[in-house]
């Protein structure tokens, strides 16, 4: 068999290979060669038959089949084979396969060889891929290595020993008492791998930590020596651009930073060597700001005087105005850290830190804007506003999420005057409008609700802003909004804060309407638009014209603007006389918590957050009169009539949708009833009016009850828990009628206790069929939070036959599983 | 330190030290994505960035790039002069380093990485003694060791 080629030859030739083809092919010789050697348990080459397969696994071929050959170069006696063998180690094995314990032994005998060099290996293996179990089984060598006198071991133990400690913790306390003499050493190395060691142990063990403190006295200990480092002369072997073994200089600062953190004497004790650090280090090359970073880094997190602090902010504030974009990105990165404790003295920079908004690396820019909206505060906002907008304008689209919200916040918090305020948020909407975040649109609804004031200035900003570009969905959404709002402010012409201008109302409509055209509105945008026309209705005097636009939308293929758009038209037919109480002015809403209170209702798409509804009157409508007499006739001042009402009587929500006030109706699991019955109605509203479930069942299901039957005239109760709300019991009657003739004009009203609230939606009809030849259904949404028994007092109006019928009950026998 | 890298300009590794454990197929995932961040990234950029949720320092010298990746409480600065030392330790080795000779003799560059280096600290801060223990180690391949007393 002829020698198998040398390393530097395979790795020509391949190199030679133009194709990745070729090269697998090449590679794919070799290996067969190299097993058949292996198979051979050829001992002269195996090395080079290792070395050749760790070139090829770096190529990226698989080389598996190598990892026991490694194994048997490490136990050979000539170092050429341990050096590739261990490193074959380092780059094939790893610990979460078993055969690297058979390392273990090799290891040990070769931690106790007598050349050096192969100790080396040994220790470099452990210290660098070492698993617990081999950590375990030779920590003691380790150990024995940390103290002996020859200082290219012990460096090396010192950091196999901090690789221990990282696998096996418990292990700490043998290292100590070899660990204390380490720092006596005048060799650089051992003194730099024992600082670290230090270090791992007091990071490890808050105990270690007080123990190095208060018995070792280590703090004037490093102090001395950094102090020799720093003063001593020139010395060639650790000289990096003039200073002195920056390496140890910055290992032994970070070992202070631990031992000064939170302790007044340790701080104190090293305050003056670190001022020396900080104002004597040459600060021309990387090297001696690298010092004064981990410096500035201690000062900041020990207990150090003012002077120093202020010191420390210096530097980095320096450090902004440096050449070099790392030292930059370092200066910013701390002072993002320091800017909650240290503010005053950060803001001193605050000119130097929005400059480097305009430097070209995205993480120097993308730090410099969270600082510059830290550092945002009453007295700069102006001033910050002005550049944050105009980084706003001009930044990458990753950053403008983030730095629309950014605006929010500030301006939210330290707006100097309203005016200012929604000039901000129109300056935002315009430029960065379609990278706001979602939140935006309803938070800003309710600033501007309750910027009372303003409401003219606003409606003809954001009008004017409509008239130039409706590609950026919030922006259209929270004008549509206002449009509707304060349509009545805009063609009036009234404004103070600005010249008004002139606006008819057709020409709003116009611009309402072609939103609802416009290929660049989303589905939710052209639903604000239809409820603002429609909101219009009551505040233009072209009603005919809005009527007509719902109308045509009765018929969209849009499921949600039909929805509404038939819901606005029965608002026209059957309920106009509601409709301008429905429709009127939002009140000023109480800010709830800034990410939305806890309950969610979810209408036709969009989240809003609902306001609690004791906040806001309930919108009193014209049965009112009915639900007094219900009073009267139950008496008692436990119970609380429900307002028999068409349409529910939620109070609107913070979005001030109108179709928060019909969107129960779409929470009832479907599309309203349609409160007649003509037969054009599209088929899919009178699905919803079937006896299929309105919800997903998630509890076993509740029987239902008869609840009254008397003179022919059956109600019975089918009940559902409502998603998500498991506190609302969601029940529908099913008013039957067995008798010859019709209930017309039939009316279903109900009272709960106190406890309790009631919702009654839309019965489906009010003629009751003559020989149960049709029901009317009508759903009642309870809310028993106090899981209190359920109960109901009924009245019940008809005509049949011709003459009026007038009943009460009282109904107590619902099953416990809907109430409990 | 958790990893040590180098790549050519076009993407190859012509090194690679791991101090974390982590499977063959989890390194290699890491070093192809992270050398594609690192191709992308324009010469105007620092030479430090946040990458998965590691801290990744970097610095080109010539057709290589050297890239570490350290962790949260590890100075960044002294880590580009960490990569520095490594250049110059390889530099005073072969004389006048270039590509080709850490291509040709990968080896030895883990062996000088293994003599500055150790568990991702270093464990010498002079060059000289870092060269001499090379030296020595080279001149023990030619002897032939006896076995332990």
């Amino acid at each position: 068999m002829p020698a198998p080629i040398r390393l530097r030859e395979l790795i020509r030739t391949i190199r030679t290979a133009r194709t990745q083809a070729e090269e697998r092919e090449m590679i794919q010789k070799e290996c067969a060669a190299i097993r058949s050697s292996f198979r051979e348990e050829d001992n002269t080459y195996r090395c080079r038959n290792v070395a050749k397969l760790l070139y090829m696994h770096m190529l990226g071929y698989p080389a598996h089949f190598g990892q026991l050959e490694c194994l048997k170069l490490i136990a050979s006696q000539k170092f050429t084979d341990k050096r590739i063998g261990y490193l074959g180690a380092m780059l094939l094995l790893d610990e979460r396969q078993d055969v690297h314990l058979l390392m273990t032994n090799c290891i040990k005998n070769d931690l106790n060889h007598s050349t050096q060099y192969v100790q080396g290996l040994a220790l470099c293996t452990l210290g660098c891929m070492g698993s617990s179990e081999m950590c375990r089984d030779l920590a003691g060598e380790v150990e024995k290595l940390l103290k002996t006198s020859n200082s290219y071991l012990r460096k090396k133990a010192a950091l196999c020993a901090v690789h221990v400690i990282r696998k096996v913790p418990e292990l700490m306390e043998m290292f100590l008492p070899a660990t204390k003499n380490l720092l006596s050493e005048k060799n650089h190395g051992v003194l730099h791998t024992s600082v670290v060691l230090l270090t791992e142990m007091c990071e490890r063990s808050p105990d270690m930590l007080l123990h190095f403190r208060k018995v070792w006295l280590l703090v004037p200990q490093l102090v001395r020596i950094l102090k020799n480092l720093i003063m001593s002369g020139y010395s060639p072997e650790h000289d990096v651009s003039g200073i002195s073994d920056p390496f140890l200089q910055v290992r032994i600062l970070r070992l202070l930073r631990i031992l000064g953190r939170s302790d007044d004497d340790s701080s104190e004790a090293m305050n003056d060597i670190l001022a020396q650090v900080a104002t004597n280090t040459e600060t021309s090359k990387n090297v001696g700001n690298a010092i004064l970073y981990e410096t500035v880094l201690t000062i900041m997190d020990i207990k150090s005087e003012s002077g120093l602090r202020v010191l420390a902010i210096n530097i980095l504030g320096r450090f902004l105005l440096n050449n070099d974009k790392n030292i930059r990105y370092v200066a910013l990165t701390s002072l993002l850290k320091t800017v909650q404790t240290d503010h005053n003295a950060v803001q001193r920079h605050r000119s130097t830190i929005v400059d480097c908004l305009k430097d070209l690396d995205v993480s120097i820019k993308r730090r410099a804007m969270e600082l510059s909206f830290a550092l945002v505060n009453g007295n700069n906002i102006r001033g910050m506003m002005k550049e944050l907008l105009y980084f706003l304008d001009s930044c990458d689209p990753e950053f403008k999420a983030d730095c629309a919200s950014g605006v929010f916040l500030a301006a939210e918090k330290y707006a100097p005057s309203k005016r200012w305020h929604i000039d901000t948020i129109m300056r935002v909407l315009t430029t960065a409008g379609s990278y706001v975040r979602d939140d935006s649109v309803p938070n800003l609804i309710q600033l501007i609700t309750n910027s009372v004031e303003m409401h003219a200035y606003t409606v003809q900003r954001l009008y004017k802003a409509l008239l130039d570009d409706i590609s950026q969905q919030p922006l259209v959404q929270v004008s549509s909004w206002c449009i509707g709002e304060y349509g009545d402010l805009l063609v009036s012409g009234q404004c103070e804060e600005e010249e008004p201008i002139q606006v008819t109302e057709d020409e709003v409509l116009d611009v309402l309407e072609g939103l609802l055209v416009s290929n660049l509105s989303t589905p939710v945008t052209r639903g604000y638009s239809l409820t603002a026309i429609m909101k219009l209705s009551t505040r233009f005097s072209s009603v005919n014209r809005i009527k007509k636009v719902v109308s045509i939308y009765g018929s969209s293929i849009d499921v949600e603007l039909q929805q509404r758009a038939v819901e606005y038209n029965a608002l026209f037919k059957k309920y106009d006389h509601m409709r301008s109480a429905l429709l009127e002015r939002m009140p000023i809403m109480e800010k709830t918590a800034s990410n939305g209170p806890t309950e969610i209702v979810q209408t036709n798409g969009e989240t809003e957050p609902s306001v609690p509804d004791t906040k806001l009157p309930p919108l009193i409508t014209q049965p009112a009169n009915q639900a007094n007499d219900l009073l009267d006739l139950l008496g008692g001042n436990d119970v609380v009539p429900v307002i028999q009402t068409t349409l529910p009587t939620k109070p609107a929500s913070a979005g001030g949708e109108l179709l928060d006030l019909l969107g129960d109706l779409s929470l009832s699991g479907g599309p309203a009833p349609a409160p007649s019955v003509p037969i054009s109605q599209p088929p899919f509203l009178l699905d919803g009016l079937s006896s299929q479930p309105l919800f997903n069942d998630i509890s076993a299901a509740i029987p239902p009850m008869t609840a009254y039957n008397k003179n022919g005239l059956k109600i019975e109760f089918t009940f559902e828990r409502a998603n998500p709300n498991p506190n609302i019991a969601v029940i529908t009657i099913h008013a039957t009628n067995t008798t010859e003739a019709d209930m017309t004009e039939f009316v279903f009203q109900a009272a709960v206790p106190k406890t309790f609230q009631l919702q009654l939606l839309s019965p489906s009809s009010n003629i009751v069929p003559a020989l149960n030849q049709g029901s009317v259904t009508q759903v009642i949404r309870v809310l028993n939070p106090q899981k209190q028994q359920l109960r109901m007092r009924v009245k019940l109006t008809y005509t049949h036959k011709g003459s009026p019928v007038q009943d009460l009950a009282e109904v107590n026998n619902f099953p416990p599983q809907s109430w409990q | 330190m958790q990893f040590m890298l180098l790549f050519s300009r076009q993407g190859k590794l012509r090194l690679q030290k791991w101090y974390v454990p982590l499977s063959d197929k989890e390194r290699k995932k890491i070093s192809r994505d992270l050398v594609q961040t690192i191709l992308a990234r324009k010469p105007k950029m620092c030479s430090f960035l946040e990458w998965r949720d590691l801290k990744i320092v970097y610095k080109r010298y010539a057709s290589l790039y050297f890239c570490c990746a350290v962790e949260d409480q590890d100075n960044e600065l002294i880590t580009l002069e960490i990569i520095h030392r490594y250049v110059e330790l390889l530099d005073k080795y072969f004389g006048s380093v270039c590509e080709l000779d850490i291509i040709f003799n990968f080896e030895k560059a883990y062996f000088i990485l293994d003599e500055f280096l150790l568990g991702g600290e270093a464990q010498e801060t002079s060059k000289k003694n870092v060269l001499k223990a090379i030296e020595q180690a080279d001149l023990l391949q030619e002897v032939r060791l006896h076995t332990d007393p």
